[in-house]
């Protein structure tokens, strides 16, 4: 017998709306969807995800409802959020705290999926709505941490912004366009603001789509061995996951109010709390955390253009990804050689974060100091930045599309079943 | 009278013709639409007004740089001291990267003549925007912007990190020997 009969309406009114607008059957569909049985806690940063994703919508509308998008008001409004509207101090550091939360889970989420090959065929098109995904949070979290009017909001917008002039011909008046003047002023604040609050809708809607292209060929799993058989191989999502992401969630939102509440301000940077200043740029800008790996490869390049197109194509070759892993083995499990290039992979990005906060001109290790002038002289942090950015690619475009033709995968297990029952029992 | 009623599929060169009409009227239609959609995000009638303002450049002293507001950007005045005008003039401009005599990064006042002591260029980086801090700083005595490390001369020439351009200069006119119109 299958376990997974289907919806069958009971009541009257159930089979009258079925049969008019099969809502609730689309929900048990949902929910009751057979599921790998051998998915571990790396699967649960999707539904986290869906989680911060809510909150900062729910969040992000109630602040709406006190800031004013004005380069006058701005940085005041989001004091007098913080000092005097009620809950106002809780509210605010949820959302901006919120937001750095989403990006650690996406990043883990992206990770997981590069590890198992959750990207590979048959799941090419839900990992390119994913990179949508991620490309339209970039552009969301850049915006919003506009809004307050830091000297950091400010700055940050007018660096990335000029990215844009880098472009030959079109670079003016494609900023202007972007500032709607000639320099981030009052109308840049404008348009951020509006677009700033439907992106996040923008982003439910292929939020939805994910799941939908999630749902045609079902999970991936820890071994990469597809569903051979539904009964055996697979549980009902619900209650099994549910329950499983529903751990997950606490023990994240643990980690999340932690910082609401005892540190909301340490991933902001101490800049932003001067009000934005158009004639004095600070010494040191830094984007917010999850933007430094992409700002480290943009110093990289000696050269404007460059530089800009190093920092996009970074993003961009993760569209390609599922063609650039050849390797017909899924999981990394079962690649002794890929697992260790994805690991330095994951540190390379790491070691580019770091390097994104560091002057370039910065020293990872001294290694004498200057006869003339008595400075102290090594491996700077610019080029280390560069190694870094080389690795970044090299891993895309050369280690696995060659991994995937040279290298001897371990043995995979024959079944999903069999994978976690050691020893199966034979179906009676 | 039967042949000289022909249906669409007798004659489709009629009924192409008749899709391609419309698709190209419907082309036509969405690309009026979307222009005023776009072109919305260009700087406002107001924005462009407010493009011009005189400084007064008698107060500012030797060895010593104002900065103004103009179009929302930073305006850098400098009154040059002897010295980092003959620093200016010294370089082999052929190996610039954006050649440029100092004379070029000047104009002239009423009579025609060069007032080479004051420098007026915008205070924006052409990398990435940031603003340079001036008063000698950077490798080349000019000025130096922190958020990639671009030095610039004291003619506000590029001379080393990754912007590609000389410091740009406002358009400006002199109405007395130091009082300018900017824009
Ligand atoms: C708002 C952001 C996102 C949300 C709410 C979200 C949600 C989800 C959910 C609920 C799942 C199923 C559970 C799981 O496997 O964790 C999932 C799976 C997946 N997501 Fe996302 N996601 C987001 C962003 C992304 C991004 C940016 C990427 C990649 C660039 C991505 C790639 C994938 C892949 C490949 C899977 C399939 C995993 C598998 O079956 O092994 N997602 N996502
Ligand atoms: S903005 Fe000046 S060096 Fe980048």
């Amino acid at each position: 017998m299958s376990s997974y009969p289907g919806y069958d309406p009971k009541s009257g009114f159930e089979k009258w709306l079925d049969a008019r607008l099969p809502i609730i059957r689309l929900g048990y569909d949902t929910f009751i969807f057979p599921t790998p049985r051998n998915l571990n806690y790396w699967w649960t940063f999707g539904a986290i995800l869906a989680v911060i994703l809510m909150s900062q919508i729910i969040t992000g509308i109630i602040l709406a409802m006190h800031y004013v998008p004005h380069v006058d008001l701005a940085f005041d409004s989001i004091q007098h959020i913080k000092r005097d509207v009620n809950f106002g101090w809780m509210l605010q550091p949820m959302h901006a705290v919120g937001a750095s939360m989403m990006f650690l889970a996406v990043y883990i989420h992206m990770f997981r999926g590069i590890y198992y090959g959750s990207h590979k065929s048959p799941r090419e098109v839900l990992w390119i709505v994913g990179v949508v995904i991620y490309l339209l949070m970039m552009a969301t979290g850049f915006m919003g941490y506009v809004l307050p009017w830091g000297q950091m909001s400010f700055w940050g917008a007018t660096v990335i912004t000029n990215l844009f002039g880098a472009f030959p011909l079109v670079g003016e008046s494609l900023t202007n366009w972007l500032w709607g003047g000639f320099a981030v002023d009052d109308p840049t604040l404008n348009r951020f603001f509006s677009l700033h609050f439907v992106l996040p809708f923008a982003i439910l809607g292929l939020v939805m789509l994910h799941v939908w292209a999630l749902h045609v060929p079902g999970n991936n799993n820890p071994t990469g061995v597809s569903v051979k058989n539904v009964d055996k191989d697979t549980l009902p999502f619900h209650p099994y996951y549910t329950i499983k992401d529903a751990f997950a969630i606490v023990v994240f939102l643990m980690v999340f109010v932690a910082f609401v509440f005892f540190i909301p301000d340490a991933l902001n940077h101490p800049d932003n709390y001067i009000r934005a200043n158009p004639l004095v740029t600070p010494p040191h800008i830094v984007p917010e955390w999850y933007y430094l790996p992409f700002y480290a490869m943009l110093r990289a390049v000696p050269n404007k253009l460059g530089g800009v197109i190093t920092m996009f194509g970074a993003i961009a070759v993760l569209f390609v990804l599922p063609w650039l892993d050849t390797s017909k083995v899924r999981s990394m499990r079962y690649r002794p050689l890929a697992k260790l290039f994805f690991i330095i992979f994951v540190l390379a990005c790491i070691g580019l974060g770091w390097a994104g906060a560091k002057s370039p001109t910065d020293l990872v290790f001294a290694t004498g100091t200057d006869a003339a002038t008595g400075a102290p002289v090594g491996f700077s942090f610019l080029w280390f930045a560069r190694i870094l950015t080389l690795y970044y690619y090299a891993f895309f475009v050369v280690i696995l599309p060659v991994l995937g033709l040279v290298e001897k995968p371990k043995d995979r297990p024959e079944s999903i079943q069999k994978s976690v029952l050691k020893s199966a029992p034979e179906e009676a | 009278m039967a042949e000289t009623v022909s249906t669409p599929v007798e004659n489709p060169s009629r009924r192409d013709f008749i899709y391609i009409a419309t698709g190209a009227a419907g082309a036509v239609g969405v690309g009026l639409y979307a222009w005023p959609l776009i072109d919305q995000m260009n700087p406002a009638a107001d924005t462009k007004a407010l493009s011009t303002i005189e400084v007064d450049m008698s107060g500012v002293e030797v060895g010593q740089q104002i900065v103004v507001k103009w179009q929302g950007k930073p305006i850098f005045v400098r009154h040059r001291t002897q010295k980092e005008i003959n620093e200016a003039r010294a370089v082999d401009v052929s190996t610039l990267r954006d050649p440029q005599t100092d004379e070029q990064r000047l104009v002239v006042n009423a009579e025609g003549k060069y007032e080479p002591q004051f420098l007026i260029m915008i205070g924006i980086c052409t990398h990435l925007g940031c603003v340079p801090i001036g008063n000698n700083s950077g490798d080349y005595d000019g000025w130096f912007c922190p958020c990639h490390g671009s030095h610039y001369d004291t003619a506000g020439r590029i001379r080393k990190g990754p912007a590609p351009k000389n410091l740009y200069l406002p358009p400006y006119q002199y109405l007395t020997d130091t009082l300018i119109k900017i824009g």
